[in-house]
């Protein structure tokens, strides 16, 4: 992340407040600063992917405010006195959250590059609908583009974390 | 990337025209960013000050009057809170449906109804079924305000009539007239329709069963078609074929016929579509494939006739 601290002066900054996995952020950031880069770049977490930079693969989608957004072209001081949730802080306790614990139980990845993303658009389909059927999630998730295989495995893998 | 911007977060329309009217070109109103922002990382667009519109009160308000059966529905409304909206999904519940379907979750949870306008991306839903409302929008600038039809905003691809000081603050959508259903249908790649097509349709008399549907005359029609060509656009020509006609002739399907008024209205609305060549299809195959979609569309309005089944997510 490239930005020219010498010519950027501080008053062009925004103060933002939010938490991130649960832990308060207070920063103040320049206003181009996508959350993608935010969490990567400034936090170290590496979780959400860049993949397509243009909000088509779902790669790194994390929650603001339980809401699945892509984090590649949001701009981090949008998520100001929100509750921004990443792939990170889905694990509780060193207890995997039951979509991880059912995305391996079920193989639901190759490569893996997809997966948190696919894990994040799935936690916020189950928070609004928590069993969802295959044609919702097929209908839900259908934003979110695996390269390695198909979709059965993840699908099954959602089905299996919502009980069905 | 991005290149650095200095942001601008007024608290009234008033302060936003007056940013818009001090920096000019170099500023561009912020409503959402789904398209904005990507336009500006691959450098095709560069602003040095962006003013979000999004801090504005009542922006994000959607209303509905009863009386009237004027939908209001604020510039900074996400398609995620349309597809949402008790009153669209009981009022307006071909909105909320094809609101739902716009590009994918994450798009419609950021992206907003006034920027999507305002953007004019040929490739995009809401212009050409909020057309098939006859919707207005509120404009306000330095003058003050002005509401102009929904189908006058749009001048070609990413091209509006706002001058560089005007915000578009307000879409005004009336309800159909009484006994009028409608439907919208896209076809192609979900992030990004190939073609779109909308239609609504009275009938005379009002069918009470679906005995009675083929002798049903159309007494009032709308068509519109998007995505395929620069814009979306009503088809008058088509529309002007279609009224008079009994269902039964126009949806011969029933008994293995072919209607060749709806051919014909098909063929007026696929050239009407002014389709262009590009990575989604020939402008011939375009063409055709909106009188296929014509027809799909035609026959899908009658059947909502019904109260639309709600999607079990919205």
């Amino acid at each position: 992340m490239a930005i020219n601290e010498t010519q950027r002066p501080d008053i062009d900054r925004i103060p933002v407040n939010m938490t991130v996995n649960g832990r308060t952020v207070t920063d103040n950031l320049p206003p181009e600063l996508t959350l993608l880069d935010f969490l990567r770049d400034w936090l170290g977490l590496k979780g959400a992917k860049r993949s397509c930079d243009l909000q088509v693969c779902g790669a790194c989608t994390v929650l603001v405010n339980g809401k699945a957004v892509s984090s590649c072209t949001f701009l981090a001081f949008e998520a100001r006195n929100a509750e921004v949730t990443t792939i990170e802080g889905l694990a509780q306790g060193g207890e995997l959250h039951p979509l991880q614990q059912s995305f391996i139980d079920n193989a639901a990845f190759q490569c893996g590059f997809c997966t948190p993303g696919m894990i994040m658009a799935a936690k916020s389909l189950m928070d609004q609908n928590p069993h969802p059927n295959e044609e919702e999630i097929r209908a839900y998730m259908k934003g979110n583009i695996c390269r390695c295989t198909g979709y059965k495995k993840i699908v099954e893998a959602i089905e299996g974390a919502a009980g069905r | 990337m991005l290149r650095p911007f200095k942001l601008h977060e007024p608290t009234s329309v008033h302060d936003a025209v007056s940013l818009l009217g001090r920096f000019g070109e170099e500023a561009k109103v912020y409503c959402g960013g789904t398209e904005l922002l990507l336009a500006m990382k691959e450098g095709l667009l560069r602003y040095s000050h962006l003013v979000n519109i999004k801090t504005i009160p009542g922006l994000d308000e959607v209303g509905y009057d009863q009386g009237s059966g004027m939908l209001s529905i604020g510039a900074t409304v996400t398609h995620t809170a349309l597809e949402h909206s008790r009153q669209i999904q009981s009022q307006f519940p071909m909105i909320a449906e094809a609101e739902g379907n716009v590009a994918n979750v994450r798009v419609r949870n950021v992206g907003t109804i006034g920027g999507n306008l305002c953007f004019s991306e040929p490739h995009s839903d809401p212009g050409a079924f909020l057309l098939l409302f006859d919707a207005q929008v509120e404009i306000q600038g330095p003058g003050g305000q002005r509401t102009i039809p929904l189908a006058e905003l749009t001048l070609g691809p990413f091209e509006t009539c706002l001058e560089d000081d005007e915000v578009l603050t307000r879409i005004l959508v009336p309800r159909f007239p009484q006994g009028m259903t409608g439907a919208y249908l896209k076809f192609g790649y979900h992030a990004r329709p190939t073609l779109g097509v909308g239609v609504s349709v009275g009938l005379e008399p009002p069918p009470s069963d679906d005995a009675g549907i083929e002798r049903a005359v159309v007494a009032e029609v709308r068509v519109t078609v998007g995505s395929a060509g620069p814009k979306a656009v009503r088809v008058a020509e088509a529309e002007q074929l279609l009224m008079g006609k009994t269902v039964g002739e126009l949806l011969p399907g029933s008994n293995g016929g072919e209607s060749s008024t709806m051919d014909d209205a098909g063929r007026l609305a696929g050239r009407a579509a002014d389709a262009m060549d590009d990575i989604h299809g020939s402008a011939e195959y375009k063409e055709h494939m909106v009188g296929v979609f014509l027809k799909r569309a035609f026959a899908k309005a009658i059947n909502n006739r019904q109260p639309a089944v709600q999607s079990p997510l919205s």
